[in-house]
């Protein structure tokens, strides 16, 4: 029997980094946007832009 | 080249029957969150899912192919009895957990019936012992933990980071990030589940010798399984949603987002790397992650547990019943013929059955309901979790977003 350790591993790491992440950027997306200073809603689009990027190199994935 | 016989379209029927269970089977696993949140109305939900289900189908035929010749030696004399054997048996299965509600995985199914089928027509010869154990098992292990671990975490982050965000300002956004996760994760399942039934398709044309084996399937062989499962997806299985959106935790639109994000990465990261991943596994085990991420949310462990008895024997139950179809069915015409006739027997007595007390768009997020407080003369529902004191104990606040739905219904 043989288990690919490794590629259980780097798939376990990939998901809980990109999850984290993905999350915590678009959180900050999220409440950049609630707030009225202009330099807290640059920084919230600035984090949905890198979302949407992660979004389409997902969709990349897929059609891989 | 021979002729499609009449046991070949049967076959395909029943792929395609299995390919609709397959669909309303698994609507939960990309919905459940963001109808239980009230992100989506649930007919908009499914028919959102169903569309991206079907789109999916056609963006990939990598998965299509680890079927016909991954865990199953093509080579070893499987017919088309046997193929037809193992779809019953997974159909069945499907059948009996969704009237239970119990989100188990259709891949196990599948596989279970392959498994379970083909050792008793060929013998342990026929599969690859290697491939079910890497393939299969060890990612069924593994992963629900992963996303389960991801979407806590990820859960913690959200709560933390928006702390001290306005709810009002902020929920508009959160519903957002629910329902873009929550389409990846219906694009992925149609992209890895709808190939299972193309595998299965195309390995009953190479037993029955149309097409070569290791070859793609062809386009009516993606086209009809697309459609299958979208219609499948849009009737939707509301006894499972209901179970994964309501029952394993009350979920927030935070958690509903950090769950289904948690789901899409592990999936993507999974089939990219070349395990076959079930989408079920994946939900559930990070549902409950976000339940456990998010202070003051209750998990009922025993709804999670009674949902990893039915993980732990879905695929052995579905070999069961595979293998004794399969012993059936190849004593001749007769056989196929008795074994279809009780398939058609379940599936016409699991509606009748669902019918008694059934769960659709308009009370799948109640959840109160399942256990009137005076009505002990009431038909016994066929539901695992209906007689749940934990169910009662925790009847869910109202949520700031309750009057939406119910406009929405």
């Amino acid at each position: 029997m043989n288990i690919d350790w490794s590629a259980l591993a780097s798939v376990a790491g990939v998901s809980l980094v990109a999850t984290v992440g993905l999350v915590g950027l678009f959180t900050l997306g999220i409440v950049g946007l609630s707030k009225q200073q202009q330099s807290a809603r640059t920084t919230g689009y600035a984090a949905f832009a890198v979302c949407a990027a992660a979004v389409a190199y997902g969709l990349y994935l897929i059609a891989g | 080249m021979e002729h499609l016989t009449l046991l070949i379209g049967v076959v395909i029927v029943t792929a395609l029957v299995f390919d609709f269970t397959n669909g309303f089977h698994d609507t939960a696993n990309a919905m459940a969150t963001t109808i239980s949140t009230g992100a989506l109305a649930p007919k908009a939900a499914v028919a959102m899912s169903a569309v991206l289900n079907l789109v999916g189908a056609f963006l990939s035929v990598q998965v299509a192919k680890t079927i016909s010749g991954g865990i199953i030696d093509e080579k070893a004399g499987v017919k088309p009895e046997v193929i037809f054997a193992a779809l019953v048996g997974a159909i069945v299965w499907n059948l009996v957990t969704w009237l239970a509600g119990l989100p188990s995985s259709s891949s196990h199914a599948l596989f279970g019936g392959l498994i379970g089928a083909t050792l008793v027509a060929v013998g342990a010869h026929g599969i690859h012992g290697n491939a079910i154990v890497m393939k299969i098992l060890i990612p069924a292990v593994v992963s629900p933990f992963v996303a389960g671990l991801a979407a806590m975490l990820a859960t913690r982050v959200t709560y933390r980071v928006g702390r001290n965000a306005d709810p009002e300002a902020t929920s508009k956004g959160y519903r957002a990030g629910q329902i873009a996760s929550a389409a990846l994760v219906s694009l992925a399942h149609g992209t890895s589940d709808a190939q299972k039934t193309m595998g299965v398709i195309t390995l009953a044309l190479v037993t029955g010798g149309m097409v070569a084996p290791h070859s793609d399937p062809p386009l009516w062989v993606i086209l009809a399984a697309a459609s299958a499962m979208g219609l499948g997806t849009y009737l939707g299985g509301w006894r499972i949603i209901r179970t994964m959106g309501k029952k394993l935790t009350d979920i927030q639109p935070p958690q509903g987002f950090a769950a289904q994000t948690a789901a899409a990465t592990t999936i993507l990261a999974s089939s990219h790397l070349g395990f076959a991943l079930s989408t079920t596994h994946v939900v559930s085990g990070a549902v409950t992650g976000t339940g456990l991420g998010r202070q003051g949310a209750v998990v009922r462990w025993g709804v999670v547990r009674r949902m990893v008895l039915s993980w732990l024997i879905t695929l052995p139950a579905a070999g069961l019943v595979a293998g004794g179809a399969t012993f059936v069915a190849l004593q001749g015409g007769w056989g196929v013929l008795l074994v279809g006739l009780l398939g058609l027997a379940v599936c016409a007595g699991s509606w009748l059955v669902s019918m008694r007390k059934p769960v659709d768009h308009t009370n799948v997020n109640d959840i109160d309901e399942l256990v009137p407080p005076r009505q002990p003369a009431a038909a016994p529902a066929f539901d695992a979790f209906a007689a749940d004191p934990a169910l009662t104990a925790t009847i869910p606040a109202p949520q700031p977003n309750a009057t939406r739905k119910e406009a929405a219904l």
